[in-house]
């Protein structure tokens, strides 16, 4: 569980990004940071795996403050996947790569060949084992830098921007993925522009602006309140308008993706008939 | 980081600020040259004491104390490398040995701080159209300024990467001497690859926007000497011929022996 009370944050430079924010994500909950550029979200992720101490207030990681230790002994439950893979890639293989964090950690031997031959296969990069990251497109670093992390078996996985650069096949495999570590009562952070693939994920959703939190709820709530998707500075998934432009002819308004619109226009079409 | 804080440039107004980079170039390139004439520390101290009323005319103290800081280390490190080999040559005294490693790591002080002024105190855009007027081609002048600025941003992309592995478990003060610098492998590489890719991507970007496509460039801004700017290119000089005359004509005193009558 983690649980943010009352955290303030200015940079150095006196860049206030964080204003009295609190917040309690459970075990295994799947929660979405959306807003603005500039917005807090990444300044947020940062504190719950101690890369960024709060100025004021506290949070605390399964009950343990995040003042009181190391990032590297965080991290060992928080798992970080950075926005830019290119800021962490340095090995000459991708399966050494893979294994940097393990070493780390002080995995046995044998626990990393299976562990890193797990997380390849996951994102599909068994077949890349033996190349140099530098030499992979955009979309595969990143997909090396998430098996990096998810290699040791984080309990908790922060994602900044995932969805960023990956094609719709990829996109669609994160979100199962996802699914599958919901399902290990993981708990999942992202952090995202993508409301589509939210909508998709049907997640809760916390929307940031300057610094604070505008609200938590349901992906439904969120997206389909028009006061605060504009707040947040975002937009509806293009489901949610379509609905609301169909309205007046009774259709639902509280739509955010395809499962939904189908049952919805099924429905309509019955009764019409 | 701190050490290329305190090269980065801040907007001012103070005399030192108006000074023409020449100038001001010409004096770093001065207390260079009179900085390695010496390995004694008595001038070492003078030339350290001399430079501090340009940093408080300039009102960069809290920057310059920070880039002393960060040259520290290094200022240690010469120290400790310099008192082992002359010590252990066994040629010379405890208190000679001492004085002479103070003095290199002194001399190393003395040049980051010169640096440290120059750099604080005169903006990349006039750094880069002095050396234009100095007639460097345009290219060069285009490299250097860009070098220059991309300074704080490797500083901080620096700390960027550094928090990606500390996440993945890195510890960089684990280990002794040997593995500790083996921590910075996979911080340095991240940091190189990103330089020399973004250096790729600027150039490509700026040739899509036609860069060089003039023949002859022209600028808004001239540069011209003034009369503050020949004065401290006098004292430099003066500065040069009397450290040159010391060195050739008159013995200096270890510091501990003037300190002792
Ligand atoms: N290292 C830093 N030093 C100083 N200010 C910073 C730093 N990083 C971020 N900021 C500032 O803090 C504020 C919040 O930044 P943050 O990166 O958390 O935004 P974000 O919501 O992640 O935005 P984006 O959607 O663009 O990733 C911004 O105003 C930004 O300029
Ligand atoms: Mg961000």
């Amino acid at each position: 569980m983690i649980e943010v009370k009352g955290v303030s944050f200015t940079y150095p430079n006196g860049v206030e990004a964080l204003r009295e924010v609190s917040l309690t994500i459970h075990d295994g909950e799947f929660v979405a940071i959306m807003g603005q550029n500039g917005a807090g979200k990444t300044t947020l992720v940062k504190q719950f795996n101690g890369l960024l101490k709060p100025t004021r207030g506290e949070i605390f990681v399964d009950g343990v403050n995040t003042r009181k230790v190391s990032v590297a002994t965080l991290a060992r439950k928080v798992g970080f996947v950075f926005q830019n893979p290119d800021h962490q890639l340095f090995c000459e293989t991708v399966e050494d790569e893979v294994a940097f964090a393990l070493r780390n950690f002080g995995f046995e031997e044998s626990t990393i060949k299976k562990r890193v031959a797990w997380a390849l296969n996951l994102l599909d990069l068994t077949e890349y084992r033996e190349t140099s990251p530098f030499m992979l497109s955009g979309g595969e670093r990143k997909r090396v830098a998430l098996a990096s992390v998810l290699a040791w078996n984080p309990k908790v996985v922060v994602l900044d921007e995932p969805t960023i650069g990956q094609d719709h096949k990829q996109k669609e495999k994160l979100r199962q993925f996802i699914v599958q570590l919901i399902a290990q009562r993981k708990t999942v952070i992202i952090v995202t522009h993508d409301v589509e693939f939210v909508a998709e994920c049907n997640s809760h959703v916390v929307l940031m602006a300057q610094g604070k939190i505008v609200a938590k709820g349901s992906a439904k709530q969120m997206l389909t309140n028009s006061a605060l998707v504009t707040q947040a500075s975002i937009v509806s998934p293009q489901i949610t308008q379509i609905f609301l432009e169909l309205a007046d002819l009774g259709m639902p308004i509280d739509l955010i993706n395809i499962h939904e619109a189908r049952e919805a226009l099924l429905n309509f079409l019955e009764v019409d008939s | 980081m701190s050490v290329f804080d305190g090269l980065r440039f801040r907007r001012g107004s103070s005399p030192i600020h108006q000074l023409d980079p020449r100038a001001k170039f010409f004096y770093v390139i001065v207390m260079f040259v009179v900085a390695v004439l010496f390995n004694e520390l008595l001038p070492l101290v003078v030339l350290f004491l001399i430079q501090i009323p340009f940093v408080f005319v300039a009102r960069v103290q809290r920057e310059w104390i920070r880039s002393l800081r960060g040259a520290a280390f290094l200022a240690i490190i010469i120290f400790g490398f310099n008192f082992l080999f002359t010590y252990l040559s066994g040629q010379y005294e405890l208190s000679y040995v001492l004085e002479r490693s103070f003095a290199m790591s002194l001399r190393f002080i003395v040049l980051v701080e010169s640096f440290s002024v120059f750099f604080l105190t005169t903006s990349p855009d006039h750094l880069g159209l002095a050396l234009e007027q100095s007639h460097v081609p345009y290219e060069f002048c285009f490299a250097f300024t860009t070098a220059v600025r991309f300074v704080p941003v490797l500083a901080e992309e620096a700390q960027t990467i550094m928090d990606a592995q500390k996440t993945r478990g890195l510890e960089l003060e684990r280990g002794n001497f040997i593995k500790r610098i083996r921590n910075y492998i996979p911080i340095l590489i991240p940091l190189i690859v990103n330089a020399i890719r973004r250096s790729l991507e600027l150039a490509e970007a700026m040739e899509s926007r036609a860069w060089g496509a003039t023949e002859k460039r022209t600028n808004l801004y001239v540069l011209k000497l003034k009369k503050s700017d020949y004065v401290l290119a006098l004292l430099s000089i003066l500065l040069l011929v009397l450290a040159v005359y010391i060195r050739l004509f008159l013995p200096v005193p270890q510091l501990g022996v003037v300190l002792r009558i």
